[in-house]
Order: structure tokens, then sequence, then C-alpha cells
């Protein structure tokens, strides 16, 4: 992971003097709630429903064990004992106290992790592929992009107060699990014909009131480039992102209203005038933060090491193995993710407890690092294969091994209306249900990777839109009541779901979606054609047909 | 935004003024006394548009102690106050989930 | 409303003046854009300065033609969370040389100096009283800056390579 620098932690240690200036103007009178509030949602402070609630970014999903005793630390001293990782790679406490704050960040200062910008409006956590650095195949590691732009965005005094929030995703796989068709600026690393290493830019992606796929603005631009074309394209938003109406304030509005060409054009005419100024990243600058960024030094190990080959029998561990092991790009290990939704608990959620243990665990057999992926789960990025059934066992006993990585109780969903003040209705009992519904694991292998989210609201956190299964939770009457969409998806085909009808009562939701699993089960060409694939194949009416001919 | 206070008042029932405490998010409600209480027992109940919308700006005054003071529906039965949706019912007993660990 | 200007509460010499009321014969004016831009030239020829108040929402070009000869620009933030006037001051002193007042109006509050600084203003007509006598104060809270702009800070990107070279260079 990057290393702080003293430059850096000042930089934190700064923000961190500045609010608690500013909590204690508000508790004294000298700030009302109206000069507060966007002073605090910069700072990561929102009040829901009970409490407040403290979202501390974790940049680009990555953490080191130290980093994560210090989040258990606060869930322990601060909160109630645990905290929830979210669709952005951020994690959430839900009961925290403002006079509190302070201290809390201070803690977390100490091990460089902050909370700026994780709300309000301006420029959010710049999200990547939690594989980043060692997936297969992956062109360059894009943290390093995402150290620059998170540098770049920070603080930064023009774009503190944008028309609304404002979203960055990077990667650089050909397989997206950034989800960077949804950002307001999506980027994918990939080298041009010449070999030169740039991005293909997109904006304009977003989901909630008015869900958009981004559309590409650029398709290259080189890494030199990169800070001033982003400059470019935030002016353009500051200065004419609507202000009138907030649900019109985000950029995919204003390149929706304007069309990508014209959109493109102005963009273009704002990056010629400041092309070569300060904004070029040198390659001096670039190999410099590459340099904080630690990398192991992987010893040489066998694909098959006695240690596999000996667990091999153990059914419990193969099942695991094969769910929730990745390829590496280094031979002789693993990525490996933890999945953080276990039968009958709400999706994301980690206790004090686990994350102890698996900052030990990191350090065991990941050297020390782990990452946070926008699907709710954890990720150790650099296990050797022959520690995998060590590994499992340590991880099985703290209830971190359900392996149902990718599969129909691998739900991801938001808080709801359990703890959120925006929320119309429940999502978490849903997954719960859910998770009940299909434990059965034979059941969930059949079935194949299906992704199910969950949104309380047309917020869409939960990113329902972009679920092969979306469920949208609404109020009528008074009621709780849910949308269901199907044959939505995040990654490189990103495309929006449909939906297969009226609303149905939070009573039918699990037997919907039972329904809908059963027919796809009937329906599809061959076991391994996935349901989204299905349901592109057939469109949603034989879905629809089998969900309502009894409701 | 529209303030609260502009906002059309609208009581369909008996209601309450409720928002969270400033220094630690609480819920609180308002009481006849002009404070706050976390119980829902002391609130003031108010029947009418314009006892509402009286209630309401003495809250919403009180920016130092409150946070975002909104009208509420409430349900009385055998004298007791209960909450009058699922959302205030969450708020006065807490998440419907059993959370990871006690609290 | 105090005007901060070099770090301190300064007196303000500038009179705003509402759309239809007559210039007075001298003294500094300060007045809105269209009323300007019908008739630069009767403001210039005045005895006393003239000072334009800018709307957030009009691209700053139509002024440009003027710049050399304005003392002060004021650039509005209707409320402090619409931050379109920090694009235009940027604009103003980095792509348009802009070398008189740079003066932030409207509702001007202390957490945004640090901002409005690094931006390119240099004096301030602050909302609160409270904020004005805080300003030196506050400008301290940040030492170190990630993005470059206009006013002449080194960026933290630069500064590692700086500590890098003289690192390497033994000093």
């Amino acid at each position: 992971m990057y290393a702080y620098d003293e430059i850096d932690r000042t930089l934190v240690n700064e923000r961190v003097s500045e609010f608690r200036d500013q909590v204690k103007r508000r508790l004294s009178g000298e700030l009302t709630e109206d000069e507060f509030k966007m002073l605090r949602l910069q700072n990561g402070v929102y009040l829901q429903l009970h409490a407040y609630m403290f979202r501390v970014a974790i940049p680009y999903g990555t953490l080191s064990s130290q980093q994560l005793r210090r989040l258990a630390h606060v869930a322990r001293r601060y909160d109630r004992g645990y905290g929830h990782f979210t669709t952005r790679q951020n994690i959430q406490y839900n009961w925290i106290k403002l006079v509190d704050l302070p201290d809390a960040m201070a803690d977390l200062a100490e091990v460089g992790i902050h909370a700026m910008q994780t709300s309000g409006n301006n420029t959010r956590n710049v999200t990547s592929d939690q594989w980043a650095g060692v997936a297969p195949g992956e062109i360059e590691d894009p943290r390093i992009w995402a150290e620059l732009l998170r540098q770049y965005t920070t603080l930064h005094p023009e774009f503190s107060f944008l028309p609304r929030k404002f979203k960055f995703a990077i990667t650089a796989s050909a397989h997206d699990r950034a989800a960077i068709k949804i950002h307001d600026i999506g980027l994918r690393l990939h080298k041009n014909a010449a070999g030169e290493t740039g991005f293909e830019v997109l904006v304009g992606g977003g989901l909630g009131r008015t869900p958009f796929i981004g559309k590409t603005i650029k398709p290259f631009v080189a890494g030199r480039d990169l800070l001033s074309y982003v400059e470019a394209i935030l002016r353009v938003y500051n200065q004419y992102g609507r202000r009138d109406n907030i649900y019109k304030a985000r950029i995919k509005i204003l390149v929706h209203e304007l069309g990508i060409e014209k959109f493109a054009q102005e963009v273009e005419a704002e990056w010629l005038e400041m092309r070569d100024g300060a904004l070029v990243l040198d390659d001096e600058v670039v190999e410099d933060i590459r340099s904080r960024f630690f990398y192991p030094a992987y010893e040489k190990l066998p694909h098959m090491p006695d240690e596999l080959k000996k667990a091999a029998h153990d059914a419990k561990f193969e099942a695991w193995r094969k769910n929730s092991v990745f390829l590496h790009r280094e031979q002789g290990y693993a990525i490996v993710t933890i999945s953080l939704k276990p039968v009958g608990g709400p999706p994301g959620d980690a206790t004090a407890e686990q994350m102890d243990a698996l900052a030990d665990l990191a350090d065991t057999y990941s050297f020390g690092e782990i990452r946070v992926g926008h699907e709710q789960n954890l990720a150790l990025p650099h296990v050797a294969r022959r520690d995998l059934p060590a590994l499992w066992k340590a991880l099985d006993k703290l209830g971190l091994a359900t392996p149902n990585v990718n599969l129909v109780s691998d739900i991801i969903a938001c808080p709801g209306l359990d703890y959120c003040s925006l929320a119309n209705a429940r999502s978490i009992p849903i997954a719960q249900e859910l998770t009940r519904r299909f434990a059965n694991h034979e059941t969930a292998n059949l079935i194949g990777r299906l992704h199910i989210n969950i949104s309380g609201c047309i917020n869409a956190c939960g990113h329902h839109h972009v679920g092969h299964i979306g469920i949208l939770g609404v109020e009528k009457n008074d009621e709780e009541f849910y949308q269901i969409t199907i044959g939505g998806r995040a990654d490189e085909k990103a495309e929006l779901g449909h939906l297969i009808g009226p609303a149905v009562p939070y009573g039918d939701v699990a037997d919907v979606v039972e329904d809908i699993v059963e027919a796809y089960l009937a329906l599809r060409a061959q076991p391994d054609e996935l349901f989204v694939d299905t349901v592109k194949r057939l469109g949603v009416e034989p879905f629809r047909e089998r969900v309502y001919a009894t409701r | 935004m529209t303030s609260p206070l502009q906002q059309k008042i609208k009581i369909t029932g008996p209601s309450i003024v409720t928002a969270n405490r400033t220094s630690d998010g609480a819920v609180i409600y308002r009481t006849a006394a002009k404070d706050w209480s976390t119980e829902l027992g002391r609130a003031a109940i108010v029947r009418a548009a314009d006892e509402a919308r009286a209630l309401l700006a003495e809250s919403v005054a009180d920016d130092l102690g409150a946070v975002g003071p909104y009208i509420a529906p409430v349900e009385l039965s055998d004298g007791a106050v209960k909450p009058g949706n699922l959302r205030e019912q969450i708020r006065l007993s807490g998440v419907t989930i059993g959370l990871p660990v006690q609290a | 409303m105090p005007l901060v200007k070099g770090g301190k509460i300064t007196a303000d010499t500038f009179v705003a003046i509402a759309d239809d009321a007559a210039l007075p014969e001298g003294g500094d004016v300060l007045v809105h854009a269209a009323r300007f831009l019908g008739d630069p030239e009767s403001f210039l020829r005045r005895a006393g300065k003239t000072g334009v108040i800018w709307p957030n929402n009009r691209d700053v070009d139509d002024l440009v033609p003027h710049l050399e000869r304005l003392a002060v620009v004021a650039l509005v933030f209707p409320s402090f969370r619409d931050g379109r006037a920090y694009s235009q001051a940027r604009l103003l002193r980095e792509r348009f040389h802009y070398r008189g007042e740079l003066r932030a109006i409207g509702q001007v509050l202390r957490d945004q100096f640090v901002f409005m600084l690094r931006a390119g203003f240099d004096a301030f007509d602050v909302r609160k009283q409270g904020d004005a006598e805080a300003f030196a104060q506050t400008v301290k809270r940040y030492s170190v800056f990630y993005q470059p702009t206009g006013d002449g800070r080194i960026t933290a990107l630069h500064r590692r390579m700086q500590l890098r070279h003289s690192e390497s260079a033994g000093l």
C-alpha cells in the first residue's frame, strides 16, 4: 500500500485540528447547523435515524494490518463494536457521537486514515479494483494513478463546492471489478497502439433517480495529461452544472442535456488552455508515487504445494477453495476473498474482533495487506497457496469463510431504513432472509454467479440498477414495498436492469426472488449460462409471467 | 431547500416534534416544557396544524440543542404514546435486525 | 460587514451603488456588471476607482477587455455552498492575469478563507465580525497543499521532488 510520508500526515493532522475547531464552534453556537452541516459532511459525518454516522475513507480499497486494527479500535472505543463496509470501499460507523469525532479522527490520523470528502458536494473516494496490483493480466497497478488523483482532489480549492457529489473509479483490467461505467468519471487504464500508457475517460455514469451508463468522452488521454484533463472536466461541471435542483445537479444530467459531443468540446476547449501547465505529470513525479507503494518480495513457489494436495480430501475446505480463492499474477500465490455475507447476517458488517483477527491473519499470510471490495467483501491479496488450508481453518472459526462469493447469497445491500434517514424501506432484513432461503451451498453453486443488489431508496447506494436482480425499497401507503428489476450489470458490459412488474410487499420479496431463480433454472440454455445471460437472451417476459401468475 | 417552517404542515392525527441531539445524535422529542427528552412519553402532543407549526418553530429555534426537527405522527392507545409509523418505531427502539455484537 | 485585506480588517473605500442610483461625483464605486458594461468608458473617466460586481452565473470573458483598468473585481458567493466563484477567480488570476483586488462577497465565512486565498482572492467582505477577527489565525490552518493554483505555493508532489534531490545531493 501507499506509505504516507510526513507531508501527507501533516495534511491529515491539519484537517483534524480544523474539524476539532469546527465542532467546538458548533457546540458553542458560533456556527449554526446550516453553516456546520456542509463542513461536517466534508469530513464524512452524517446524521442518520438514531445517531451520527461516520464514513471513513479507504482509498482505492487498500489497508495495512495496522490500519485495520485501528478501524477496530474506533469501533470498540467510540461505537458499538462493529463497522460496515460500503459499495465505495469505505467503512461506516453508525453510532458515533459528534463530541467524540475529533478524537476518533485523531486516532485514525495516526495510522494515515482520514475521512476527508467522503461526503459533501466534492470529489469523493477514488475507488478501484480490489485486485489491483495482483490481478493476472493487469496493464499496471491502477492504484498509482488513484493515489495521484486522491492527492489532486483532496481539499482542492476550486472544486470543494461543486453542484453535487463527484465520484471517480479506475480499472486496469479487461474485466471491470470497479464498476467504472456508473461513476461520474470512469477511467480505464490501457496502452494505445503506440504502446503508451493512458486512459479511456468516461463521464456521466451514475445511478439514483436518473441512472445513466457513462459515455466515453475521450478514448485516450496520456498519463501525463490525466490531471489537467480531469481539471478541465471539473471546471466545466463546476460552472455549468445545475444548482437549482438537487435531483438534476450531477454531471450525468449536464452531459445528457448538452450531449456528449458538445460536452466533450467544452472540455477540450478548456483543456487546450491548460494542458501544458502546472498539472503535467512528468515521469519523475509518477515514479515517486509508484515508489511509495509496497509490493511483497514473493518467493518462488509451486502452484500445487503438498499442503494443498493433503487438504483436498476435506470437502468443506475444497468448497471454500473453489469458491473464494482466485488466480494471482504470481505463481504459487492466490487472492482470497473474505465473505462478509454469513447466512442470516447483515451484509458487509465486521465486528472489531473479526477486524483484529483478520489483521493478524494478514500479517501472517498476506504481507500485512487487506483489500476492500465494492461488493462489500474483503480480500487478502498475497496469500501463498501452501497457506490456504491453515488460513481457511482460521477464517472458518471467525465466521469469515462462507463459500458464497459471487453467488446468490453474496448480496450487496445498503443500510436501509434500519439506519438511514433517506430510506423508504428496510434492506438488511430482506438480505438476511434471502441468505437463509439460499443457505444451501449446493443449490447456490447450481444457480451459479448471481448478484443481488438491494437499495432502501432511490438514491441507490446498494446499486440496485446494476444488479442481476435489483431490489428497490419504495413506500406505498405507509408500508414497505419493493420494485424488482432483472438483467442489470456493473462490469465492462454495464447495463441497467428492467422492471419485472408492480412493486411487491415486504413479506413477498424472498418468495419473488425464489420464483425468479426457479424460472431461470428452468429456462437456461445450459447449466453454465449465467442468470444475467438468460435474461439477455429471453427478456423480462418469462420471468414476469412466473412471478405475477399468482400475484 | 425549503425550511421546515415554510413547508406546508398537514396533520392527519396526533403528532409530535422529534429531532436528534446535537452532541451525540440521540433521538429526542420536544416536550411541553420547552425542552427535549429521549422518552416518547414526555413528548408534547399536537392535534392541529397551527399547534404543530408553533411547536416546530420553537424547536427549530433551538439550533444549539437539536438538529433537524420535524413533525412525526404518533398513535395513542391505552393512554400510551406509540410511534405512528415504522420509521419512528425504528428511531425509538433501534434497528430491527440483530447487531453483530451486543450494544 | 468588515472588509479583510492584507490579512486584517481594513476600511473599505468602495461604495456599492444600486443600479438605479446616480453615481457620486468622486470616490471609489462598486457597480454591477450590466451597468458597467452598458457604458464602461463613463466609469473609467471618473475620478475615483471603479470596481465591478460580477455574477457567478456568467462567464468572465466579457469583463476581460476591461481588467487592466479596474481596481476591484468582486465575485459572489450567494451561498457559501455555491462554488462557481472559485473557478471565476482562478480564471481571472491564472488565465487572464488580473492583478487588481479580487474581492469575495456574499456568504463569506471563516471555513472557506483558505480555499478563497488559494483561488486568488485577496479581499474578503466577511459576514461575521468574529470570522474577520480570526482571519490571520485561520489562514495558518494548512501548510500542505496537494494541487497547484496561482498562489505560488509549492505542491506536495514537488516538495517531495525537492527533498529527494537535496537528499541525493547530500545536502
